[in-house]
């Protein structure tokens, strides 16, 4: 009897029903990404162009100081951004555990901004940091006339205010993720840490935050990728500005493709972004595909 | 009344990627057979099982139902029902829904699909039942919905995946008897998957032990049960389980006999299937119901455990433990010595190294 | 991922009211209402007339409320030379989330069925590559995007945008739906098999209505995400089409002359109200929904 597999309707069903996926994937994902990476090769400008100019557009890339201050710029906001979500989201989760009233309240509270959008976000936050109405005409007026907090318009100060804004609109996220990760804590851990007497900031950081890693590293990887994806909430709350101050990365990329007219240079920073995420999605992936496969076994 | 059916298995191979799940597997069910594989986790019994149904596809081979090589036929078209461990009800439908699905989609007319629900569910009184929804029903409520869903089907062939196994001993006796009933009843051609040793021994008109991946040995419950052909199958199979003493194999003055630790087992009375050679390295298997006491072994008693009906003496004979069950009014002692007779005709020996019967 | 669902809070028993106690509260407190303050900072600045705001009290609740900027933010606020208020995104936005927010879960929803239960040769790359692309800032694919959307004809169009955002929720939709089927007991498929159920059948009859909870998590997912979606509106629905983020932004950044702050905030507010609404009547859904989202893998 030979091995001839029997087709039948149903599996070519769902093959029919993978082939838009397979499409997206082969011709918006992996077609898209060739040709952006083909004219970040070219001398492209206004219209893209087929003139091999090998890695010239990332050299000049590196050279633009623009560019440099926006990878600068993420590079700061990105840590500050992840180290600051990542810390508080885990302080409010270790304080709603604690067994405390209006639980859910305090939740809904801390989870809110996150529903909204970016361009929300950047223009409340501009509307509070504006100096001469928001918080520091409200610090002076009640009664310190030298208070200063003018960030958002100072070219060295304006990226935390970013910060600041992102941390507001993304800490409940951690939070509700380390949450989850603590209730699903065995409840004998606690039992035996009280017998041990172990103190709780003791296990908290001896024994909880080492069991949380798949947490700390899930809400990581998620903010991570809103980090390189930083875009609207400069648009709304500084415009890149003052001056070029709060640019980044995907606001250069937009602009010298759509208002400068400088494809391959864009195309050069789109790219480089590409490798920044891969370099940071990998590992991960591979962690975790190795953490699944061993709890198969 | 579906028609009647016989299964034929014909060189049967099944790899996961590069992890072989069955090895080039032979087996013939007959035609109202009830047939059982049993088995550890993991031999390859579910495997076949699905493999029987259509649902995972085979590497080589060939699988034959009701004279028909339907090998490549789907699930459908086989003329099989199946019964899962996990009901696998619809959560969605309610029971009338769950039963009457199959016979939707193969599209038959209305009265007839309620003639047949209804009847199965009469069988297996779950008439009152018929309008709730799986999550409203007991664990024993579902399992019967899903043997009325196969039920309706009036297949050939009824295909049983640990159906008993998520239930509690009581729910699990009380089904079985129900399963066997309805093998009468219908005479129809059933394989059913299980790992417990009891409902193979009851249910079973032939018995297919399974382990690592092929069939160690087929045959009536009596068969298996009395002349296990091989030690796992000895020791998989009886509850409680079957004695083991290490020993070796002699002739002295002409008459067979077992040695372990200078007692001396005589075996004359014994049907050798290979008889082996003076000084092989033998195991003896004997189990607890088989001791008798008022012989030439010398054995002490370390512990009792009552079960009820009976008792369980934990002995030690030399250094090895033994078990032997007593009678429920035998009045034992812990620390007490014994003389034991292992009669040669109930005795099992196995090959050392291949644990082949001898 | 069903994990996520809260349960039980797991911490330390509490032992009445000790000062560790106290400063929980203190912390979640202060937490708290730092976490408000904007949202009643827009609010009470949407209802003051511009001469209160002038006088700076940012905090300070209206002395003569009013709900004339909001009248205004919706019908008469201007964007450039036009003056139709912010009720004309609005509109755009609900052309564009409707049949985003269907076709992106029909989508996602069957090639998810489609990858957990049939064996299709390549299926598992296709997932594994679906996850990676997932992560991938869209300025790579934007520009030849906009080339084959123009090339195609569709380009700034409702069409074009609910493709684009079809497109761009593949990965998401995809991996929820297949994470949820793939955690279904496999026997219920094979149970609809044997009753001779084909591919789109036991998709719509059987695994379809199993997955509620996860078809509620993917409207919310997406109500939510399309709504306030700012950088594919921008580029790929054209300037009549222009969605409500899109437009809040140009309403606040780019008027002329003074600035009505409490106009910007009572826009800046009705921009958010859709997804305020949607989390606030979900509730806890909404936390698993961006749980699920979360837990790439």
């Amino acid at each position: 009897m030979p091995l001839v597999r029997h087709r039948t309707a149903s599996r070519l069903a769902a093959g029919l029903a993978l082939s838009p996926a397979l499409l997206v994937l082969v011709v918006v994902y992996l077609g898209c990404t060739a040709w952006t990476v083909w004219i970040s090769l070219t001398s492209s400008r206004m219209l893209p162009n087929s003139t091999f100019v090998g890695l010239r557009q990332y050299a000049s890339l590196m050279g633009n100081e623009r560019w440099q201050v926006s990878v600068a710029n993420l590079a700061v906001f990105g840590s500050l951004f992840l180290i600051a979500s990542l810390a508080l989201g885990f302080l409010l989760a270790v304080a709603i555990d604690q067994r405390v009233r209006a639980e859910n309240t305090l939740r809904s509270i801390f989870l809110y901004p996150y529903s909204m959008s970016f361009i929300v976000t950047g223009l409340v936050w501009q509307w509070l940091l504006n100096p001469s109405f928001g918080i520091e005409k409200m610090v002076r007026d009640l009664g310190f006339p030298s208070f200063h907090f003018d960030w958002i318009v100072r070219q060295d100060m304006v990226i935390y205010t970013l910060v600041f804004a992102a941390v507001w609109h993304a800490a409940g996220l951690v939070m509700a993720i380390m949450l989850a990760g603590l209730r699903g804590i065995d409840e004998d851990i606690w039992k035996a840490a009280r017998i041990d007497g172990l103190p709780p900031w003791r296990v908290y950081l001896s024994i909880v935050i080492p069991m949380l890693g798949a947490s700390f590293a899930t809400a990581a990887v998620l903010l991570a990728t809103s980090v390189v994806r930083l875009y609207d909430l400069s648009v709304a709350m500084t415009n890149g500005g003052p001056g070029v101050a709060s640019e980044v990365p995907a606001k250069f990329v937009m602009d010298h493709l759509f208002e400068r007219g400088n494809l391959g240079l864009a195309t050069a920073a789109a790219t480089s972004m590409l490798i920044t995420v891969a370099a940071v999605v990998a590992p991960w992936l591979v962690w975790q595909n190795r953490r699944a496969r061993r709890a198969q076994v | 009344m579906g028609k009647l059916c016989d299964v034929s298995i014909r060189g049967v191979e099944i790899s996961f990627g590069a992890v072989r799940v069955l090895e080039k597997l032979d087996l013939d069910v007959a035609q109202s057979e009830f047939i059982v594989l049993l088995g550890p986790s993991g031999c390859g019994k579910s495997t076949l099982l699905n493999a029987v149904a259509g649902l995972i596809d085979v590497q080589a081979g060939q699988i034959w139902i009701g004279g028909k090589n339907v090998t490549w036929e789907e699930p459908k078209d086989r003329g099989i029902a199946m019964v899962f461990q996990s009901y696998a009800l619809y959560p969605r439908m309610t029971v009338r829904g769950n039963m009457s699905f199959g016979l939707k989609v193969a599209g038959m007319p209305k009265p007839e699909i309620e003639r047949r629900v209804n009847a199965a569910a009469a069988t297996l009184q779950i008439t009152e039942l018929l309008d709730r929804r799986p999550a409203e029903l007991s664990g024993g409520q579902r399992q019967r919905v899903a043997i009325g869903r196969a039920l309706v089907r009036d297949a050939g062939v009824y295909l049983f995946d640990e159906p008993l196994s998520n239930l509690d001993a009581q729910l699990r006796a009380e089904l079985r008897v129900e399963i066997k009933r309805l093998h009468q009843r219908l005479a129809a051609t059933m394989i059913y998957v299980t790992h417990d040793q009891i409902e193979a021994l009851t249910l079973a008109d032939r018995i297919a032990v399974m382990k690592d991946r092929v069939i160690q040995q087929l045959g009536t419950p009596n068969e298996v049960y009395r002349r296990p052909a091989n030690r796992f199958v000895a020791s998989f199979v009886g509850s409680p389980a079957m004695n083991f003493l290490p020993g070796a194999f002699a002739v002295k003055e002409g008459a067979p006999c077992f040695l372990t630790e200078g007692i001396a087992i005589p075996l004359s009375g014994y049907a050798f299937e290979a008889p082996p050679q003076d000084g092989a390295p033998v195991e003896l298997g004997i189990r607890p119901e088989h001791v008798e006491a008022g012989g030439e072994v010398p054995a002490k008693i370390e512990m009792v455990e009552p079960m009820g009906s009976d008792q369980l003496a934990w002995l030690r004979v030399g250094g090895h433990p033994l078990s032997m069950r007593l009678p429920a009014e035998a009045c034992t002692v812990a620390g007490e010595a014994m003389q034991l007779r292992l009669p040669a005709d109930k005795l099992n020996l196995f090959d050392a190294a291949t644990g082949r019967r001898l | 991922m069903s994990a996520i669902a809260v349960t039980q809070p797991a911490g330390m028993r509490p032992r009445r009211l000790t000062p560790a106690r106290i400063g929980v509260y203190a912390f979640l407190i202060v937490t708290a209402l730092f976490f408000l303050t904007p949202l009643y900072v827009m609010l009470v600045t949407s209802l003051k007339p511009m001469e209160e705001i002038r006088l700076g009290a940012i905090l300070a609740l209206p002395r003569a409320p009013s709900l004339e900027p909001w009248v205004k933010a919706w019908s008469a606020a201007c964007t450039g030379l036009r003056c139709d208020g912010i009720s004309v995104g609005f509109a755009n936005s609900v052309k564009i989330l409707v049949p985003s927010v269907v076709a992106s879960i029909a989508v996602g929803s069957l090639t998810g069925y489609a990858l957990s239960f049939w064996r299709v040769r390549g299926a598992g790359l296709l997932f594994g590559a679906l996850m990676i692309v997932a992560f991938v800032p869209y300025q790579i694919f934007i520009y030849p995007l906009v080339r084959v959307f123009a090339f195609a004809g569709i380009n700034n169009s409702i069409l074009g945008i609910v493709l684009i955002h079809t497109i761009f929720g593949l990965p998401t939709m995809t991996l929820l739906f297949r994470n949820y089927f793939a955690s279904l007991p496999q026997e219920l498929f094979k149970a609809a098999r044997v009753d001779g159920a084909g591919f789109f059948r036991i998709f719509w009859s059987v695994m379809l209505p199993m997955a509620t909870p996860m078809l509620i998590v993917a409207v919310i997912l997406q109500v939510t995400g399309i709504w306030n979606d700012f950088i594919l509106g921008l580029i790929f629905a054209g300037r009549e089409n222009l969605p409500m983020t899109v437009q809040l932004n140009n309403i606040v950044n780019s008027t002329q002359g003074e600035r009505a702050y409490n106009v910007d905030m009572a826009a800046t507010l009705l921009t958010a109200l859709v997804p305020l609404a949607v989390y606030f009547a979900s509730g806890r859904w909404f936390v698993r929904g961006i749980a699920a989202g979360a837990v790439k893998g």
